[in-house]
């Protein structure tokens, strides 16, 4: 479809580059002769659907329990304070952050030294480990609960973090390291070769070449890893029998299972629980776009 | 170190250097991690799910315990309505939020693509509940429907409703109220994605459609949507795997209810694994769902010329 509607119109656009009559019609293409209130409204629209629920969350957090006010007014910070301590979202937040981190460093480094491989060097093995790869996007880890259960226990790591970790890892690593080695396909090959006709060891030549090039996709890859297992509570909620133990997303599953939900302290246990993943993702939104585009789709 | 010896000595020329930093080895150690980790919490789970299909395990039974042939995979076919209905289940579940989460999706895309004042912070806010848990979505919701304080009191108040009306735990009312719930955090993902592939696509296709007379319904159709092909079909496959694999949304928001209306085929083999710790069973189960899977993509993939004409 590209070809055939690109052919005959590029030599269009060429013939008219001369002369430069025209110019509102080539200095205003169409991407940019949207009305705004096509975007306004439909983006107002969305909005409203996307930020009631946030909003809803906070109220409850900061409206006293039994009010029915539609504005956190008079603003009470009860909910969170009974959280953190009688609800033990303190250790919950803190379990989190080391298993995110913890997460995040792994696979990072993993998938780079894995990613580095695929996209570097040919190997014998190399297309059956692709194709390992793109099959394990199709194993469910909910369903493979049982055996992985019985691998940690025999490793004696259920109530552990350590197991949470590993499992999370190991179920990001895929897609990490397929997005890491489509970043570094990216940076030319040539850049590494100047490095070591310089002196560089090849792990120096990456350090110094290659890493600075990759900030985006590790930003990305990185990012997600954190989001991931910060966010994802199945694992938690199986191997970490152990209250002090658990994570934020299983707290937060008690609190709901309870026979009468306290409606404040779930919100103020969610607000927390949303806090530091919407500022990471604030900051590497950015990022994200253009690690994505360059990583994710070229294959 | 080896390494460091070489390059103590300076005449040697590139091409030997070189060769020596590459040992045949590398890239082996360099996958080592990942493959082995993969083999031992992927591979061998998979292989003991497979193993497992066909015992019949059930530590709360031990004296039953041992090989069962093909008879959990008899029962499954013959024998269980549960599964069907939790099959059939999915399938709807998976394709209405997959259908509704790339429309909404690409829409959102397209329009955060133009340049506007505020775009930034625009895109901040209608990409951020990608960024929800499964149970954080479930919890914000609970919040949002139930009968107290929810939304549907405020609209009571406004008179469009009744007081006391639970939309989670009303049959005619579960289904719409999870998949909005879904959506809510699911467009994102696909708006993201979108969004980063309408980042390559070539402005002189635009202007050049431009100078023949194209309107912007037209460019859509015969430049934009070609362009985003294979992606929408990646991100739809993935995300049709992840949405059928997800149990945190549903098992936290409705727990599979009421009446087992919203149970999804792995909240039900959850459900047998964990609650009825019927193993060998839900072994078979998910042999069974693993194998409806990869059977469904590949044909998804196949119907769908993925990486096609356009490459």
């Amino acid at each position: 479809m590209i070809t055939k509607e690109a052919t005959p119109a590029a030599p269009a656009a060429e013939r008219a580059a001369p002369a430069p009559p025209h110019p509102a019609k080539r200095h205003r293409p169409a991407w940019d002769e949207v009305p705004r209130w096509q975007i306004y409204l439909p983006l107002g629209v969305y909005l409203v659907f996307t930020l009631i629920p946030f909003y809803w969350i906070l109220l409850f957090s900061l409206r006293p329990a039994g009010s029915t006010s539609l504005v956190p007014w008079p603003v009470t910070f009860d909910h969170f304070e009974k959280v953190w301590t009688e609800r033990s979202f303190g250790t919950y937040f803190g379990n989190s952050v080391l298993v995110g981190v913890a997460t995040l460093v792994m696979t990072t480094l993993v998938a780079l030294a894995g990613g580095y491989a695929l996209a570097r060097f040919d190997f014998r093995i190399k297309r059956g480990f692709m194709l390992a790869l793109l099959c394990s996007q199709f194993v469910p880890g909910a369903l493979l609960l049982v055996p992985l259960f019985e691998i940690f226990a025999n490793l004696q790591m259920i109530n552990s973090l350590g197991s949470v970790i590993l499992a999370e890892t190991v179920f990001q690593l895929p897609l990490s390291m397929i997005l890491i080695s489509n970043f570094i396909k990216n940076v030319p090959y040539s850049l590494e070769e100047a490095a070591w006709v310089d002196g560089c060891g090849r792990l120096r030549a990456f350090r110094i070449v290659v890493l600075p090039l990759l900030r985006p996709g590790i930003i990305a890859v990185g990012s997600f890893a954190f989001v991931h297992s910060w966010n994802h509570f199945l694992f938690a909620l199986m191997f970490l029998n152990n209250q002090s133990k658990q994570t934020i997303p299983v707290g937060l599953n008690t609190l709901m299972s309870a026979d009468s939900v306290d409606l404040g302290a779930l919100a103020a246990g969610g607000i927390i629980a949303a806090v530091p993943v919407v500022i990471v993702f604030a900051f590497i939104q950015k990022w994200l776009i253009t690690g994505f585009s360059a990583g994710a789709v070229k294959g | 170190m080896a390494q460091a010896a070489a390059v103590a000595k300076p005449p040697a020329p590139a091409r030997r250097r070189r060769a020596s930093a590459t040992p045949r080895r590398l890239p082996y150690l360099l996958i080592a991690p990942a493959g082995l980790l993969m083999l031992g919490f992927i591979a061998y789970p998979v292989i003991s799910v497979f193993y497992y299909s066909l015992q019949e395990y059930n530590p709360t039974k031990p004296w039953r315990n041992g090989f069962a042939g093909f008879d959990n995979f008899v029962r499954i076919f013959t024998d269980d309505a549960v599964f069907w209905d939790t099959l059939v289940f999915s399938a709807k579940w998976v394709f209405v939020e997959v259908g509704l989460q790339l429309l909404f999706g690409l829409a959102l895309a397209l329009i955060v693509n133009q340049s506007f004042v505020g775009r930034g912070l625009g895109r901040a806010m209608v990409f951020s509940p990608w960024a929800v848990s499964g149970v954080l979505t479930s919890a914000i919701w609970v919040l949002l429907y139930n009968s107290q304080t929810g939304i549907t009191r405020y609209l009571a108040d406004l008179g469009i409703g009744s007081y006391g009306t639970s939309w989670l735990s009303d049959t005619s009312t579960v289904f719409p109220a999870a998949v909005v719930a879904d959506l809510w955090r699911g467009v994102p993902f696909f708006a993201i994605l979108i969004l980063a592939d309408l980042q390559s696509v070539s402005k002189d296709l635009y202007e050049a459609a431009e100078v023949d007379g194209a309107g912007r319904i037209k460019q859509f159709w015969h430049i934009t949507l070609p362009h985003l092909k294979d992606a929408i079909i990646l991100s739809t496959l993935l995300r049709a795997v992840w949405e059928f694999n997800n149990v945190d949304l549903l098992y936290t928001l409705t727990g599979g209810g009421p009446a087992g209306e919203t149970t999804t085929l792995p909240l039900y083999i959850a459900n047998t694994s964990v609650d009825a710790h019927d193993f060998g069973y839900a072994s078979a189960l998910t042999t069974v769902a693993f194998v409806i899977l990869l059977f469904c993509s590949i044909v998804y993939l196949r119907l769908s010329k993925f990486g096609g004409e356009n490459k």
